[in-house]
């Protein structure tokens, strides 16, 4: 069964129609790359699958559970769709690390806040927090800034900060992972390093769904591509069909790019 | 009488003078920091009829100048409506000097808090919703302390025009350390047509604003760990 099946999803911001009926599945443990020219549509469909954006019709379904569907309006099921939510995990272009927090902090938050709302909390608080502190450790260790734990984000370069996002959405053990352009928002010199995490992290089968405009990495990483365009999805396959495609639009964007 | 025996009557007159001048300050602290809070929140309602009350609230206020605003609440209820609902005393004139203060510098600190809020990048909230936190943990754990730190240096500011902004409070008659200064020039304990004390208040001004300065560095060195 698949891990994530994307239903006829749609959304309009007022009368524009951004999404016009996407639907793809996922099997885990795969890599899907999701390409498309700027202005397609591909924020707003990662946004609505993490629910930062609230499709107007459609249906998701991640591991099996519900996390969006357009039919179900009472409160009380939607916030058991909410909870669903917490086996995915999004990477954003601009990072979006808390300033205020050193590089483990902003990893460990989360887990803390989560934390507190057991019911063993106050019993087993020590033993929690180190089990906390552990994780964070371990992934940060995972992109390589086990060395950096105790600065702040403003003391980090735009690759590192994108690291410890990324160690920070891994540390919640998400069943799949979406990135929004991460290298976008840096210099080209420090996008090889998120490039190469983001390998090591297909390497060990990690599910993942990535928005990139680099083309090389794409080809190399993914097990699936889908080109969106206008709102539709216009092309999928395998990087080798996807690469020689006869598609007109498709053969004009991926022209574009070898300039 | 020769200065150094005016000095020590005047100086305590100054004291009690400053005293009143403080109480001010800190009530109208005390009223107009969370006061602002609210408008704030109202100027960024979706309730479009409190949007306009507040923005045309704020206009007025900001529009005008505090002195004419403190002349109205004072002897507007007396003139108009024939009830003097502050009465005639030091009390009544301390309590109209502080309401006018108070929504003067409300609506003030309620633009400054409107730019502390919408400030923080929206992204940091959403980094927050996608690792599961609650709305409050997000207000609390996250743009709480940025807020903060993007406020301090427009709220020293304010504050510190407050302490100078207190004299107006002459204009109703209001017994602070400007009118107490002044009232050595008329005559008063035996010392008449002398204008140094009314230039020595400028003294309590500047260590007052000093203090201030300190302070509110100190506190932006605080938060100088990390950038918003
Ligand atoms: N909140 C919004 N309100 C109105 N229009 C939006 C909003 N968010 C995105 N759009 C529009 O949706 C379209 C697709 O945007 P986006 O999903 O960001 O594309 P992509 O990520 O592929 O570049 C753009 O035309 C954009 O202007
Ligand atoms: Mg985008």
């Amino acid at each position: 069964m698949a891990i994530l099946e994307v239903k006829d999803i749609t959304k309009s911001f007022g009368k524009a129609k951004i999404l016009k009926g996407i639907s793809f599945s996922l099997e885990e443990g795969n890599v899907l790359s999701i390409i498309g020219s700027s202005g397609s549509g591909k924020t707003t469909l990662l946004r609505c699958i993490n629910g930062l954006d609230t499709a107007t019709t459609g249906k998701i379904t991640v591991n099996g559970q519900t996390v969006f569907d357009s039919d179900i309006t009472d409160k009380n099921q939607l916030k058991e769709l909410n909870k669903n939510k917490q086996n995915i995990g999004l990477v954003f272009q601009q990072f979006n690390l808390f300033p205020q927090y050193t590089t483990l902090e902003n990893v460990t938050l989360a887990m803390k806040l989560q934390a507190k709302r057991r019911d063993d909390y106050k019993k087993k608080r020590k033993e929690i927090l180190d089990e906390i502190d552990k994780t964070a450790k371990y992934f940060l260790d995972k992109v390589g800034l086990s060395d950096k734990l105790d600065l702040y984000p403003c003391q980090l370069s735009g690759g590192q900060q994108q690291r410890v996002s990324i160690a920070r959405a891994l540390a919640l053990r998400p069943k799949i992972l979406f990135f929004d352009e991460p290298t976008s928002a840096l210099d080209p010199e420090l996008t090889g390093e998120i490039l190469k995490t983001i390998r090591q992290l297909a390497e060990d089968n990690m599910t993942m769904v990535i928005v990139t405009h680099e083309m090389n990495f794409a080809k190399d990483v993914s097990d699936q591509i889908i080109f969106m365009d206008n709102g539709i999805i216009c092309g999928r396959g395998t990087p080798d069909e996807f690469f020689n495609s006869d598609n007109e639009r498709i053969r004009q964007f991926l022209q574009s790019y070898q300039k | 009488m020769s200065l150094v025996e005016q000095f020590p009557i005047v100086f305590q007159s100054l004291n009690i003078g400053f005293l009143q001048t403080v109480k001010l300050f800190l009530v109208t602290l005390m009223g107009a920091l969370p006061l602002g809070l609210i408008i704030s929140f109202g100027s960024m309602s979706k309730f479009k009829p409190i949007k306009s009350i507040i923005k045309v609230l704020v206009w007025i206020v900001r529009g005008s100048p505090l002195m004419i605003q403190m002349l109205i609440i004072y002897y507007f209820p007396g003139l108009v409506f024939h009830n003097p609902i502050w009465g005639g005393g030091e009390d009544g004139r301390f309590w109209a000097a502080a309401v006018s203060f108070i929504i003067n510098y409300a609506c003030y600190f309620s633009e400054i808090y409107r730019g502390g809020i919408e400030g923080v990048p929206i992204g940091q909230q959403e980094a927050g919703y996608v690792l599961g936190m609650t709305k409050s943990e997000i207000f609390f754990k996250v743009t709480l302390l940025q807020m903060v730190k993007r406020i301090i240096p427009p709220m020293s500011n304010e504050i510190i025009t407050l302490v100078k902004d207190t004299s107006l409070a002459r204009i109703i008659a209001l017994q602070e350390i400007i009118w107490a200064g002044q009232a050595f020039l008329k005559g008063s304990q035996g010392i008449a047509g002398q204008i140094w004390p009314l230039f020595f208040t400028g003294v309590y001004y500047l260590v007052f604003c000093g203090v201030l300065t300190i302070l509110f560095g100190k506190l932006e060195k605080k938060l100088s760990y990390f950038k918003v």
